[in-house]
C-alpha cells in the first residue's frame, strides 16, 4: 500500500480551517510588507556611520562620477561614497531613506515638488552664494530648486528643455517643411501618414512623454501664468480654459493619426521611440535633449546626416510666448541637514560641481551645463555637428523667458500619479478635454 | 468511487493515531518544533499587518511625524471609484488566470506525466520560465511585444502588431498571458506529480473491465487528481490576488494604459510610494487582507480541503 500524496498535505495545510486562513492572510500580509519593503533597500549606507560622505545619484551620471573621483583623489580623509541608482525607483529609494534617516549626505533630485516635500520637512539645507558659488548657474534654472526665495540645491548636469526632432529625409520624402505653428504640425502629420510613415513616435506606454505636449500646448495656449497658478496651490486653477484647449490639441493631433495605432505600446525605457526615429519609422520626436546623445549611441551616421531640431510649434490665437520652454531644467545636488560633515560636502558643491573641467566634459557629450558665458567655450567645440547641437541648446534657453520645470516634476508628488493617468486617458480619448482640468483639480484639492 | 473509497477511512486512521497517554507530551514538542516558524511568523507577519492597520488610521507621507486619521484614509479608499476598479481588475485577474491556466497546466502535466525522453525534454523547456525572475520575464515580453520592433515586425507575424500592451482593451488580457506563460508549467509540474502517484493497479483494474482511455481519464485520473486540482488552484486564486511585479513592468510601472491594468497590489504600491499617502497605502493594504482571507476560507470551505483525505484506503 503507497501511500498517496498531494504536495502540501502537511503543514501549514493540515491545520484547522479557520486558523489555517489566518496563517493564510498572515503570510500575505508579510508578503504585501514584502512588496512595500522592495524599493526600500538602501543596504546600509547610512549617512552618518563613518567618517567622509555619501551621495546618491543615477547610474547614467557618469561625469558626475568622475568629478567624485577627483575629489576623492584630492581627499582622500573625506572621501564620498557614491552609489547610484536606476531611474525607475530612485525617488522611492530616497524617500524612504529619509523616512528611516538613512539618507545619503548629498543627493541628487529634480527639484520640484518633490524636493520642496524634504524642504517643508526641514531635511535640506539652504545653500548661500558664500557657500557654493550660486551667482556662476543660470538664474532660470536655479528657479526649480527655489522655495521661498532660498537656494536648496545646485544644479548637476545639462540643461534639459524638450525640442522637436525630426528625421531630414523622412520629412523630405513626404514634402514637409520642419513645423513652426501647430497648425503645420497637423498638416505635416496628414502628409507624412499619407506617406505611410508614423508621423510622430511617441512612447505612451511611459505617459511622461505625453505630457510633454500638454506642457507646451499649456503654455503656448494660456501663457506660463496658467501653470504658475497650478503649482502655487491653486486647484481652481486646472479649470482655466487653456487647460481644456490644451487637451483639445492634444486629443486633435492624436485624432488625426499624429501618433500611429501603437504609440501607447511603446515604451520610452526599451529605445523603441528613438528608434523609430532614426531608422525612419517616423518622422519626429518631442523629447528631452537628452534624446541627442542616445541617437549619437545608437546611430551615429543618422545624427550626421538626417537629424534634425526645432523648438516646439507656436499655437496660433494663444496667448503664451512660443519662446518660453519646458523640460528639466537640470538635476540638482542637496545637502542633507542632519550630515555630519557640512563642510567637507560644501567643498564639494562649490569646488567640484560644474568646475571647468566638468563643463568640459558636459560639452564633449552633447549637453549644455546650466552656467552662465559658455559663449566662448561653445565657439571652441571641435565637431560641427555638436557645435551646432549645444549653440541651437544654449540659445534656446537663453532666449527663453520661461523654463518650466516638467510637471510630474513640479508638482507635490501626491499630484503627479492622477496627473500622469490623466494625461494618458486624455490621450487615449477616454475622456472629454474638459474632464482633464475638472479631475486634476479634484486631485489637487 | 471516492465515496467508497472515503467511507473506509476512519477505522485505519484511528488505529494508527497514539494512545491517550502521549498526546500532551506530543502537544509539547510539537509547540517546540514550530516555535521557530511561529516566532518568524509573529515577527514578519503579525507585526506588520498590526503596523499596516494602525497606519491606516494615521496621515503619513514617509518623512514627517504621524497624525491621527481616524477612519478618513477608509472613508476615502471606500468612496473611491478607482478602489472598486482596480478590485473588479484584481478578480478579473484572478478568474481568468484560473480559466486559462488549469487547462493548459493539466493537459500539460498529462502529456509529462508518463516516462520518455521527449517528454523529459519537454518538460525541461517549459520548466525554463519558472527560472526566470518577474522583471525580466516582463522586459523580454514588453520588447518581444513591441508593435514595431517585436515578434510583429517578423514578416507573416504582421497581424500580431498590434498594441497588446497600450490598448485598454486588450492590455488586461496579455497580461494575463504572460501570468500564464509564466505559472502553467508549474502547475503543470503540479499535476504531473499528482499524476504519477496515481497507482498503476487502478488503471489495469479498470482496463480489465474493460474502461476505456477517456472513461479511465474521466473516472480514475480526474477523481484522483482532485486534492491537486485544489492546491494548484488555491495557489493560483490567492497568488493572483499579489501579482504584483509582472505587471508592474509590463506597465511600466503605471498600471496603464490609462489605469486599465491598475490591480490593487499596484494601486496600493502607487498610493504608497509615489504618491506617498502611506495611510491610504495601508488601507488598500488592509482590503487587499482581508479579500484574500475570504478567499482562502472560501476555497478551502468549498473544496473540503479540511477534510483531505487518502483516496487510496484499502489499496
Amino acid at each position: 500500500m503507497r501511500e498517496f500524496q498531494v504536495i502540501g498535505n502537511s503543514g501549514i495545510l493540515a491545520l484547522p480551517t479557520t486558523r489555517r486562513a489566518a496563517v493564510g492572510a498572515i503570510a500575505l500580509a508579510a508578503a504585501l510588507s514584502l512588496t512595500a519593503c522592495g524599493t526600500s533597500g538602501p543596504g546600509g549606507s547610512s549617512a552618518n556611520s563613518s567618517k567622509g560622505l555619501t551621495m546618491w545619484a543615477l547610474t547614467d551620471q557618469t561625469i558626475l562620477k568622475d568629478s567624485v573621483d577627483a575629489y576623492n583623489k584630492d581627499h582622500p580623509d573625506e572621501k564620498i561614497t557614491l552609489r547610484l541608482f536606476a531611474n525607475d525607483d530612485y525617488k522611492q529609494k530616497l524617500r524612504v531613506a529619509f523616512g528611516a534617516n538613512q539618507a545619503p549626505d548629498i543627493f541628487f533630485s529634480w527639484g520640484g515638488g518633490a524636493l520642496d516635500d524634504y524642504v517643508k520637512a526641514g531635511k535640506v539645507d539652504t545653500l548661500t552664494d558664500a557657500q557654493v558659488n550660486l551667482l556662476r548657474f543660470t538664474p532660470s534654472v536655479l528657479k526649480s530648486a527655489t522655495f521661498d526665495g532660498k537656494v536648496y540645491g545646485v544644479p548637476a548636469n545639462g540643461l534639459a528643455p524638450v525640442v522637436l526632432y525630426y528625421n531630414k529625409k523622412v520629412l523630405k520624402g513626404a514634402g514637409v517643411e520642419p513645423p513652426k505653428t501647430y497648425d503645420e504640425l497637423l498638416a505635416a502629420v496628414k502628409k507624412l501618414k499619407g506617406d505611410g510613415v508614423t508621423p510622430i513616435s511617441l512612447a505612451a506606454n511611459s505617459k511622461w512623454p505625453t505630457l510633454m505636449y500638454l506642457e507646451y500646448l499649456l503654455d503656448r495656449e494660456g501663457g506660463s501664468k496658467v501653470f504658475d497658478g497650478i503649482a502655487s496651490g491653486d486647484a481652481a486653477a486646472w479649470k482655466d480654459p487653456a487647460v481644456t484647449k490644451a487637451n483639445q490639441k492634444l486629443q486633435d493631433l492624436a485624432k488625426a493619426g499624429a501618433f500611429g495605432d501603437n504609440a501607447s505600446s511603446v515604451s520610452y525605457d526599451q529605445g523603441a521611440s528613438t528608434a523609430l526615429l532614426y531608422t525612419g519609422k517616423a518622422g519626429m520626436e518631442l523629447m528631452g535633449t537628452w534624446e541627442y546623445a542616445n541617437l549619437v549611441k545608437a546611430a551615429p551616421d543618422f545624427v550626421k546626416n538626417d537629424l534634425g531640431y526645432v523648438a516646439f510649434p507656436s499655437v496660433s490665437g494663444g496667448t503664451g510666448d512660443p519662446k518660453s520652454i519646458v523640460g528639466n531644467p537640470s538635476n540638482f545636488l542637496s545637502l542633507n541637514s542632519s550630515s555630519k560633515d557640512k563642510s567637507a560636502a560644501l567643498t564639494y558643491l562649490k569646488k567640484y560641481v560644474l568646475n571647468d573641467e566638468q563643463v568640459d566634459a558636459y560639452l564633449a557629450a552633447g549637453s549644455v551645463p546650466p552656467v552662465n558665458k559658455l559663449e566662448s567655450k561653445l565657439a571652441a567645440v571641435k565637431s560641427a555637428d555638436d557645435k551646432k547641437w549645444l549653440t541651437f541648446v544654449y540659445e534656446l534657453v537663453q532666449n527663453s523667458p520661461n523654463f518650466q520645470l516638467s510637471w510630474d516634476q513640479a508638482l507635490p508628488s501626491d499630484q503627479a500619479d492622477p496627473l500622469l493617468t490623466n494625461v494618458d486617458k486624455s490621450f487615449l480619448r477616454e475622456i472629454k478635454p474638459e474632464e482633464f482640468g475638472t479631475n486634476m483639480s479634484e486631485a489637487a484639492q | 468511487m471516492t465515496a467508497v473509497v472515503r467511507t473506509s477511512r476512519p477505522v485505519a486512521a484511528h488505529k494508527a493515531r497514539p494512545g491517550p497517554a502521549r498526546p500532551v507530551r506530543r502537544r509539547v514538542g510539537g509547540l517546540l518544533m514550530a516555535a521557530p516558524a511561529l516566532l518568524l511568523f509573529g515577527l514578519f507577519g503579525l507585526v506588520p499587518l498590526v503596523g499596516v492597520l494602525v497606519l491606516s488610521l494615521t496621515h503619513w507621507d514617509g518623512l514627517g511625524s504621524l497624525s491621527w486619521a481616524g477612519l478618513a484614509n477608509w472613508g476615502s479608499v471606500l468612496a473611491d471609484d478607482a478602489t472598486w476598479q482596480a478590485l473588479w481588475l484584481t478578480l478579473k485577474v484572478m478568474v481568468v488566470s484560473w480559466l486559462v491556466q488549469t487547462p493548459l497546466a493539466l493537459a500539460l502535466g498529462v502529456f509529462q506525466a508518463p516516462r520518455g525522453r521527449l517528454r523529459a525534454l519537454f518538460a525541461v523547456l517549459w520548466f525554463l520560465p519558472l527560472l526566470l525572475s518577474a522583471v525580466a520575464i516582463g522586459l523580454t515580453w514588453q520588447a518581444l511585444l513591441d508593435p514595431s520592433f517585436g515578434i510583429g515586425a517578423t514578416p507573416g507575424l504582421h497581424w500580431l502588431a498590434q498594441p497588446l500592451l497600450g490598448s485598454p482593451e486588450l492590455a488586461l488580457y496579455t497580461v494575463i498571458f504572460v501570468i500564464a506563460w509564466q505559472f502553467v508549467p508549474f502547475h503543470a509540474l503540479l499535476y504531473q506529480a499528482g499524476l504519477r502517484q496515481i497507482p498503476v493497479s487502478l488503471y489495469e483494474a479498470a482496463a480489465i473491465d474493460g474502461a476505456g482511455p477517456a472513461t479511465r481519464f474521466l473516472h480514475i485520473t480526474l477523481p484522483q487528481l482532485k486534492y491537486t486540482f485544489v492546491t494548484s488552484s488555491t495557489l493560483m486564486l490567492v497568488g493572483s490576488l499579489t501579482y504584483f511585479d509582472l505587471i508592474y513592468v509590463l506597465s511600466g510601472g503605471t498600471g496603464g494604459p490609462g489605469t486599465a491594468t491598475r490591480v490593487l497590489p499596484l494601486a496600493m504600491y502607487i498610493t504608497g510610494f509615489q504618491a506617498h499617502d502611506m495611510g491610504r497605502a495601508s488601507a488598500i493594504a488592509t482590503l487587499l487582507v482581508v479579500f484574500g482571507l475570504g478567499l482562502s476560507l472560501l476555497t478551502t470551505r468549498l473544496s473540503g480541503f479540511t477534510r483531505m483525505d487518502s483516496q487510496q484506503e484499502g489499496m
